[in-house]
C-alpha cells in the first residue's frame, strides 16, 4: 500500500507528542518509510502520538468466543482483553467478523434470530450473558457506521438516554447539566449551544456522529464501541473525531473497527487482525503495523489483499 | 448529508437520447403511453371542470346553512346543513377508531410480527379488508348492529334493534380506512434504517421506548399520510352510509342523553345527499346533488393537497441507509 501523501499527523493541543518510529527508522519524523529493506507500509515512518495513557484497566475479557449465524461462522473461538486507558482497533478485510465480534460485546447480537454464539465475554468480572440486555448496554454503548441522531432536537438527542426508557422525566432543566458535558465530552457543545432545540438531523455530518457518540457517553459507559464511525465522514470530521477519541480513552475502554489501516495506526494502542472470522493476531499497534509476527498480518497491512 | 459540490463547469447540455433511433414497435409503445397518459389526464380534468361548473351554478352560500326538506321543487327541498356536518362527524369518528388501531397493528407487524404464522395472517386479512367491497361491509354491518346486545348503539323499540346510527356507519367506515392506515405506517416503519433501531438499543432502550421515542416520531408523515388516504375513503363512501346511517332527510336522534343520542339515531353525509337527489334517486333534485357533490370535491382535493405537502416535508430530514 503506497500512500501518495504521508497521512495526517495528530497535534494534540496540550499533550505532549511522542515520537514512535520503528526501530530501524533514521529519525525523519514525517518521512515516508525507508527503503532499507523494512517490510512495513510506509505510513508507518512517523506519527505524533500523545503518551500512552497511563493507566491500563481490564474492563472487559473475551474468552473463546465463537459467533454463528445459522451454520456460518462469523467470529472463531477469539480471546482478547479491553482495557481502559487503550484504544482498541480491530482490523480485517469485510466479513472477517470485526463488526459481529463488535456487536457481541453489548449483545446486539441477539437482534439478528439467527446468531448463536459460545465462549464467555466479562465486564468487570461478570458474565454478560447474566447481566439484562439493557442495563448492558447503558455500559457498553455503541456508535455505528452511518451517523443516526434520533427525530428529536439535539438536546433530547442526549437526554433520551439519561431518561428513563421512554419517559419525558426528569425535566429539561434538570438534566440540562448532564446533557451538556455529555455534548463537551463530544467536543460538539460550543457548536451547538444555540442550536440545543433544533432537531438533530439538520447538523453537519460530522456533527450528528459527533451527537451520536455525545449520546453513548451519556449513559456513562464503561466501554465505548465505534463500528466504522468515520467511513461516512469527510477528512476533517474525521480528524475531530479521531482525536476525540484517543482523548476518551483515559476515561472509558474504546474499541473501534476500522477498514481504514491508517486510522487504526492512528487512534489505536492496540490492534487485533481479524481475517475469515478468526483473531489472526493481537499486538501493540507499533507492533503489528512495524513488525507483525503472522505472514497475513504481513500481507494484509501492506496492501496484498483486503 | 454530504456537501460535495461540482466544482467544474458543466459542460454543454446535450440533448436527451431521441425515440427515432429506436425500433418501430419500442416507438409504437411510447407512443401509446403517452396518448394513455394524456387521455386520463383529460378524463380526470373534464370531470373535475364538468362537477366546477355545474356546482358553481347550482351552490348558493344558503344551501350551506339551510336543512334538507321534502319537497317537489329546488326552492322547497332546503340545503344540506345536516349531511355537511354529518359528513365530518362521521369521518372524525372512523378516523378516531381506524388510526389508533391501525398504527397499532402496523407497529405489531412491522416491529414485533411474531409469531409469524399470525402475523401472515393479519397481513392477509388486512389486505382481503383492502379489497372488500364497502357494500359488504355495510351489509355485514346490518346484521352486526341489529343484534340484541349491540342495541345500545342504535334506535331500539321493544326487542327489535334498528340498527342503524353514527356508530354503526363509523365502526364499518373505519374497517374501510383500517387497511390503508396500516400499509403506510408499516411502510413507514420500513424505511426507517435499521441502525436506527440498533441506535436506541445500544444505549439500553428497550424496544417499547424505541418504537415510541423513536420509531413512531420517526414514521409522522406516514401516519399522517395514511390517515389522510383513510379519510378521503371514509368521506367518498356511499354504501356503507346509506344502508347503515338510515339516509334519513335530517338528523333524527334517539333518546334523551344530549350528544349521544344523536349519535345513535340516524342522518346522511354528503354522499348519500347526492345519491338521494341524483337524477336517478328518490329525491331527483339534481342541482342539489351538484352543489353538494362539488362541495365534497373540495373536500377530497384539499385532502390530496394536504396529504402532498406532507410527503413534501418529511422527506429532507432522513438518514443514509
Amino acid at each position: 500500500m503506497e500512500f501518495l501523501t504521508p497521512p495526517p499527523v495528530r497535534r494534540l493541543t496540550g499533550a505532549r507528542p511522542e515520537i514512535v518510529r520503528p526501530a530501524d527508522s533514521n529519525g525523519n519524523g514525517n518521512g515516508n518509510g525507508n527503503g532499507n529493506g523494512h517490510r512495513a507500509p510506509t505510513f508507518v515512518g512517523g506519527r505524533a502520538r500523545v503518551a500512552p495513557a497511563t493507566i491500563a484497566i481490564d474492563r472487559m475479557q473475551v474468552e473463546e468466543l465463537s459467533v454463528d449465524y445459522g451454520r456460518k461462522r462469523a467470529v472463531s473461538e477469539v480471546s482478547l482483553p479491553i482495557r481502559q486507558g487503550e484504544v482498541l482497533a480491530l482490523i480485517g478485510p469485510s466479513g472477517c467478523g470485526k463488526t459481529t465480534l463488535l456487536r457481541s460485546l453489548n449483545r446486539l447480537t441477539e437482534l439478528t434470530k439467527t446468531a448463536s454464539s459460545q465462549g464467555r465475554i466479562t465486564l468487570d468480572d461478570v458474565d454478560i450473558a447474566t447481566i439484562e440486555p439493557t442495563a448492558l448496554r447503558r455500559r457498553v454503548t455503541m456508535v455505528f457506521q452511518q451517523p443516526n441522531p434520533f427525530p428529536m432536537s439535539v438536546f433530547d438527542n442526549v437526554a433520551y438516554v439519561l431518561r428513563e426508557q421512554a419517559s419525558r422525566r426528569p425535566k429539561k432543566r434538570a438534566l440540562h447539566g448532564a446533557v451538556e458535558e455529555a455534548l463537551a465530552r463530544a467536543g460538539l457543545l460550543d457548536e451547538v449551544r444555540a442550536d440545543l432545540d433544533h432537531p438533530a438531523l439538520r447538523l453537519s455530518g460530522g456533527q450528528q456522529q459527533r451527537l451520536c457518540i455525545a449520546r453513548a457517553l451519556a449513559a456513562n459507559p464503561e466501554v465505548l464501541l465505534l463500528d466504522e464511525p468515520c467511513s461516512a465522514l469527510d477528512p476533517r470530521s474525521t480528524q475531530v473525531i479521531e482525536d476525540l477519541i484517543v482523548k476518551l480513552r483515559e476515561d472509558v475502554a474504546v474499541v473501534i473497527v476500522t477498514h481504514n489501516l491508517q486510522q487504526a495506526f492512528r487512534v489505536a494502542d492496540y490492534v487485533a487482525f481479524m481475517y475469515l472470522g478468526e483473531m489472526v493476531e493481537y499486538a501493540s499497534a507499533s507492533q503489528l503495523f512495524s513488525a507483525p509476527r503472522e505472514q497475513r498480518t504481513k500481507d494484509y497491512v501492506s496492501g496484498a489483499f483486503g | 448529508m454530504t456537501s460535495t459540490q461540482a466544482v467544474a463547469a458543466p459542460p454543454a447540455p446535450r440533448r436527451n437520447e431521441s425515440s427515432a433511433s429506436w425500433r418501430l414497435t419500442d416507438r409504437l409503445g411510447l407512443a401509446f403511453a403517452w396518448f394513455l397518459g394524456v387521455l386520463f389526464c383529460v378524463i380526470t380534468a373534464a370531470i373535475v371542470l364538468y362537477l366546477f361548473v355545474e356546482g358553481i351554478r347550482y351552490l348558493r352560500p344558503s344551501l350551506l346553512v339551510t336543512n334538507p326538506s321534502a319537497g317537489y321543487s329546488e326552492s322547497q327541498t332546503g340545503g344540506f346543513f345536516d349531511p355537511l356536518i354529518d359528513t365530518v362527524v362521521i369521518a372524525a369518528m372512523s378516523m378516531a377508531v381506524a388510526v389508533p388501531v391501525g398504527i397499532a397493528i402496523a407497529v405489531w407487524l412491522s416491529e414485533f410480527g411474531r409469531p409469524a404464522p399470525l402475523a401472515r395472517v393479519v397481513e392477509s386479512t388486512i389486505e382481503m379488508l383492502a379489497g372488500t367491497p364497502s357494500i359488504l361491509l355495510a351489509l355485514f354491518g346490518t346484521l352486526l348492529f341489529e343484534a340484541p346486545w349491540l342495541g345500545f348503539l342504535s334506535r331500539t323499540s321493544g326487542t327489535v334493534v334498528f340498527g342503524r346510527s353514527f356508530f354503526a356507519a363509523a365502526a364499518m367506515l373505519s374497517l374501510l380506512a383500517l387497511p390503508l392506515v396500516v400499509s403506510s405506517v408499516r411502510e413507514g416503519l420500513q424505511a426507517i434504517p435499521s441502525h436506527v433501531r440498533e441506535a436506541s438499543y445500544a444505549v439500553g432502550k428497550t424496544k417499547a421506548a424505541t418504537t415510541r421515542r423513536v420509531l413512531l416520531p420517526a414514521a409522522r408523515p406516514s401516519v399522517l399520510t395514511g390517515s389522510m388516504l383513510g379519510l378521503g375513503r371514509v368521506i367518498g363512501d356511499t354504501a356503507i352510509v346509506v344502508l347503515l346511517l338510515g339516509n334519513t332527510l335530517t338528523n333524527d336522534p334517539s333518546g334523551s342523553v344530549p350528544i349521544l343520542s344523536a349519535l345513535r339515531g340516524t342522518g346522511s353525509t354528503l354522499t348519500s345527499y347526492v345519491y338521494y337527489n341524483a337524477p336517478t334517486g328518490d329525491g331527483d333534485q339534481p342541482g342539489k346533488a351538484y352543489a353538494a357533490a362539488f362541495v365534497l370535491l373540495l373536500m377530497v382535493l384539499a385532502l390530496n393537497v394536504g396529504v402532498d405537502l406532507i410527503g413534501r416535508r418529511g422527506r429532507d430530514l432522513r438518514w443514509n441507509s
